[in-house]
C-alpha cells in the first residue's frame, strides 16, 4: 500500500486556482477511469454471451428448399 | 461484412467497454444493459453496413450513443426523477469513505451536460483518440476538445472548488488505519 507513504508526507492542498489544475485534471483522470474499469472488468453477461452466439447460427432451419411444398400451407384457411 | 467467428468474437470483446461506456452515459445499470442490447442487435442485424478493417468499437459506441440520445429524449422526464431518489438514497450512508467519493464523482458527473460527458468518457476513460471520438459524436475534432476541456473544468469546479481537503487518498487511508488497530 503505496497510499500509507502519502498519508505521512500529508497530501497537499491545491493552492492557487491557476496551480491546482494538473493536479486536480489527474484526478479526475484517475476517478474517471476508476468508475469505467470497474464495470469493464466484470466481463460480459451471460446475457451478451448468450445473445450473440445465438444470433450468429442463421436461423432459416425450417424452409424446405427445394419447393416440395409439403410445409407450405399458404392461403388455408 | 457477414458475420464470421472472428468478428464475432470481436463484437463480444467489446462488450465490457460497451456497458463501461452505456452505465457512464446513463448512470443506472439496468438501462445501461438494456441499452448494451439493444446495440448488439442493431449491430448484427446491421453487420453487412460494417467495414472490414474499420474501427469495430468506434461503430458499435456509435450505435450505443445514438440509442442512449434518442431515448435520452424520450425518458428525460423520468430519469431526471430516478436520479433524484438515487442521490437521496446515497447520502444515507456519510461513513463508506471511498465510496462516497466515488458516488460524488458519479454525482458531478450526472451534472454535465450531455455532450461534455461523452465526449469526455470517450477520450478520458474509453481511451478513443479524439478523432475516433469525433467520428462517434459526429462533429468536429476541434469541438469534441472543447467539450472535453469544458467537461474537466467543471468537474474539477464541482468537486474542488470548496473542501478541496476533504478529499482524495488520505481520507480512505485514514478510516482504513483508524479502523484496523484494534
Amino acid at each position: 500500500m503505496k497510499d500509507v507513504k502519502s498519508q505521512a508526507s500529508k497530501n497537499a492542498a491545491p493552492r492557487k486556482p491557476g496551480g491546482l489544475n494538473s493536479e486536480i485534471q489527474s484526478r479526475i483522470g484517475h476517478q474517471l477511469r476508476a468508475m469505467y474499469d470497474d464495470v469493464v472488468r466484470q466481463g460480459v453477461p451471460d446475457r451478451f454471451a448468450d445473445l450473440i452466439r445465438k444470433l450468429d447460427v442463421p436461423e432459416a432451419q425450417p424452409q424446405v428448399e427445394g419447393g416440395g411444398g409439403s410445409n407450405d400451407n399458404n392461403g388455408r384457411d | 461484412m457477414p458475420l464470421t467467428d472472428s468478428l464475432r468474437d470481436e463484437i463480444l470483446a467489446s462488450v465490457p467497454s460497451l456497458r463501461a461506456f452505456a452505465i457512464s452515459l446513463s448512470g443506472n445499470s439496468d438501462r445501461a444493459d438494456d441499452l448494451v442490447q439493444e446495440t448488439l442487435l442493431r449491430a448484427l442485424a446491421n453487420i453487412d453496413s460494417f467495414q472490414p478493417g474499420s474501427n469495430l468499437p468506434a461503430w458499435l459506441f456509435t450505435i450505443l450513443r445514438n440509442l442512449f440520445r434518442s431515448d435520452y429524449r424520450k425518458r428525460r422526464r423520468e430519469v431526471e426523477d430516478a436520479e433524484g431518489n438515487y442521490a437521496k438514497t446515497l447520502k444515507t450512508h456519510p461513513s463508506q469513505g471511498a465510496h462516497l467519493e466515488f458516488e460524488e464523482f458519479r454525482t458531478a458527473l450526472d451534472k454535465l451536460p450531455q455532450d461534455q460527458r461523452e465526449a469526455l468518457i470517450l477520450v478520458g476513460a474509453s481511451g478513443f483518440s479524439y478523432e475516433d471520438a469525433a467520428a462517434i459524436c459526429g462533429c468536429a475534432v476541434g469541438t469534441i476538445k472543447s467539450r472535453v476541456n469544458r467537461a474537466r473544468s467543471k468537474l474539477a469546479a464541482l468537486l474542488y472548488v470548496e473542501g478541496a481537503e476533504d478529499f482524495g487518498p488520505d481520507e480512505t487511508v485514514r478510516a482504513v488505519i483508524g479502523g484496523s488497530g484494534g
